[in-house]
């Protein structure tokens, strides 16, 4: 087909539409460094810069320094790591039992899992806040992990198994005719093949622990508070520290962006299966 | 596919029912007993069954009505403008250009942005001192004096609301471009000879071949939206005058006071009231399983 100049405007018009579109999305980000990258003086002058007059990193030194931003740092990635783990294990054992087995309350177990998704974190916060405290595990990582779960393991269960009901069955059919029983056709045959997918997942599970607040707010004092409450608390009495708390926001997104950036393709595929085949 | 009376899926499928029915079904019932009692930190002594006393305390306080008004603009201002603009991210990111993958990822970051830092890049742009969107809007000439956004009432909650929809449109965004990928080009080539228009198109084969991934992702959104409460939290904590607490965040809100048998009884008001949608979701996804296979 031939482009008239109709054609060319209405491309030029759909790309100026990205290009909005893209810095309202972005321009939060941008704006969240340019400050995280400005002296106190200017952060607080009379008029509002768009470029610092003047680079400085002070805010993520004082972070490190008079904050101690490791310490918050260390304990999320520990949750993280841990309900990464746990919520994988668990779920890609269940996942497998769903896709490779007709079995009686399959359909049910399937949808208990589902409706888990469902409930709304506030309803669980306050018994759980009653049960950990009884438990005496309230202020531990254990808490924290533990109350990941109740979003981490349904939401693996159902993206693994997709992914595995994608893979022919034939494909483990075949090592256990050769005399490999199930668990060894599992892990020879299937893992590797699923490796990917179970990587995207468990890039999501990290994601969501790492960014989680709700549930650490109530769940962690002083000591094992992760990422996302130290940087509330940098509103303090004494105001904002809007620069400490930008850098602390930068730092926080590069891990997350890097695993997005990395699982993205697979996870994309998972999200989206469901939907759209539905 | 596996023998009959195989005892391996249920040993398989056992360590994660065990691990959620301790960490969902206990709480759940937990949650139920506590609206049935006054249950109060503040007060230990007089923890005890009052039958249905949070019910109609609930049901007759002024700010649980607002709570749940407050739910309801936030839902379906929020969630209808993410499906809006998603939609139009979408169809622009289906055109084909250079650079599509990079700007495609790029576009997804707020949805893997923690909510926390939401709240907090958004109260910093909203500032009324020293904020962004006061200067830009100073500059080109719409106000006269700076704006205290999120410490009035009329303007905060319009502003939570514009936080969520950035939010969200990623998501969307993501959802309808894989639907878009998944339409056959030949539906288009058959309009083309039958000179059907570009709006045309639009309404007679996009839409319609979008109709289950805009269901099953509106629902989805909507029960996240409602649910969520760091963003909000982080912008106002549902203040000011309460012009912006939603149900959820009223809930969060009693929780902190540790009058846990009231922050119970709204938190399961809640749920009963999204079950309707989880419901719908529910059927539909095992609807789209069933036809499937």
């Amino acid at each position: 087909m031939k482009k008239t100049p109709a054609d060319s405007a209405k491309s030029l018009a759909s790309y100026l539409l990205l290009a909005a579109m893209l810095v309202f999305l972005l321009f939060p980000f941008y704006w969240t460094f340019v400050t995280s990258i400005k002296p106190e003086g200017e952060l607080y002058g009379k008029t509002v810069t768009y470029w610092p007059r003047e680079v400085t990193f002070e805010s993520y030194r004082r972070l490190f320094s008079d904050y101690n931003f490791v310490r918050p740092m260390t304990n999320s990635l520990i949750v993280a790591a841990a309900t990464t783990l746990v919520s994988l294990t668990v779920s890609l054992l269940a996942a497998y039992a769903f896709s490779r087995f007709q079995f009686r309350g399959r359909k049910f177990l399937m949808t208990l899992f589902l409706t888990n998704n469902m409930f709304p974190t506030v309803l669980l916060l306050i018994p759980l806040y009653a049960i950990m405290r009884k438990l005496g595990i309230l202020y531990t990582p254990l808490a924290l992990i533990l109350a990941y779960t109740t979003f981490t393991i349904p939401f693996s269960i159902w993206l693994l198994n997709g992914y595995l009901a994608d893979l022919p069955p034939s494909l483990e059919e075949a090592a256990m005719v050769d005399g490999a029983n199930r668990a060894q056709a599992f892990v020879r045959i299937v893992l590797p093949v699923l490796m990917p997918c179970i990587v995207a997942t468990g890039a999501y599970v990290f994601m969501t622990s790492w960014n989680e607040y709700t549930f650490a707010v109530m769940f962690t004092n002083e000591a094992n508070r992760t990422i996302p409450v130290s940087l509330k608390n940098l509103i303090g009495q004494l105001g904002v520290e809007w620069g400490m708390l930008t850098a602390g926001g930068i730092i926080t997104i590069i891990p997350v962006c890097f695993m997005f950036f990395f699982a993205q393709k697979k996870l994309i595929e998972g999200l989206t299966a469901g939907a759209v085949k539905g | 596919m596996g023998r009959k009376k195989n005892v391996w899926p249920y040993l398989l499928v056992a360590p994660a029912l065990l691990t959620v029915l301790t960490v969902v079904f206990i709480p759940v019932v937990n949650a139920v007993s506590m609206s049935f009692q006054s249950y109060d930190l503040r007060r230990p002594s007089r923890i005890g069954f009052i039958g249905l006393g949070n019910y109609s305390e609930v049901l007759s306080d002024p700010l649980f009505w607002q709570a749940v008004w407050k739910t309801v603009v936030w839902v379906a201002v929020g969630v209808g403008f993410q499906f809006l603009f998603g939609f139009i991210l979408a169809l622009l990111l289906n055109r084909r250009f250079f650079g599509r993958g990079i700007v495609r990822s790029i576009s997804l970051i707020p949805w893997v942005t923690p909510g926390v830092l939401i709240g907090l890049m958004w109260r910093w742009i909203y500032d009324g001192s020293y904020g962004v969107l006061n200067d830009m809007l100073f500059r080109l000439g719409i106000i006269r004096d700076f704006v205290p956004f999120l410490a009035r009432g009329e303007t905060a909650f319009p502003a939570v609301i514009l936080t969520i929809i950035w939010q969200g449109i990623p998501f969307f965004a993501l959802m309808i471009l894989a639907g878009l990928q998944g339409i056959p080009e030949e539906l288009y080539d058959a309009a083309d000879v039958d000179g059907a228009n570009g709006v045309q198109k639009l309404f007679r084969i996009t839409i319609p071949s979008l109709k289950n991934v805009i269901f099953v992702t509106t629902l989805l959104r909507i029960i996240w939206v409602s649910n969520s409460v760091d963003v909000i939290f982080n912008l106002t904590e549902g203040g000011p005058a309460y012009a912006t607490q939603t149900l959820s965040v009223y809930v969060f809100n009693k929780g902190n006071t540790l009058n846990l048998g009231y922050a119970a009884t709204m938190s399961i008001l809640l749920a009963l009231m999204l079950s309707s949608v989880a419901v719908v979701y529910l059927r539909r996804i095992f609807r789209g399983q069933e036809g499937a296979r």
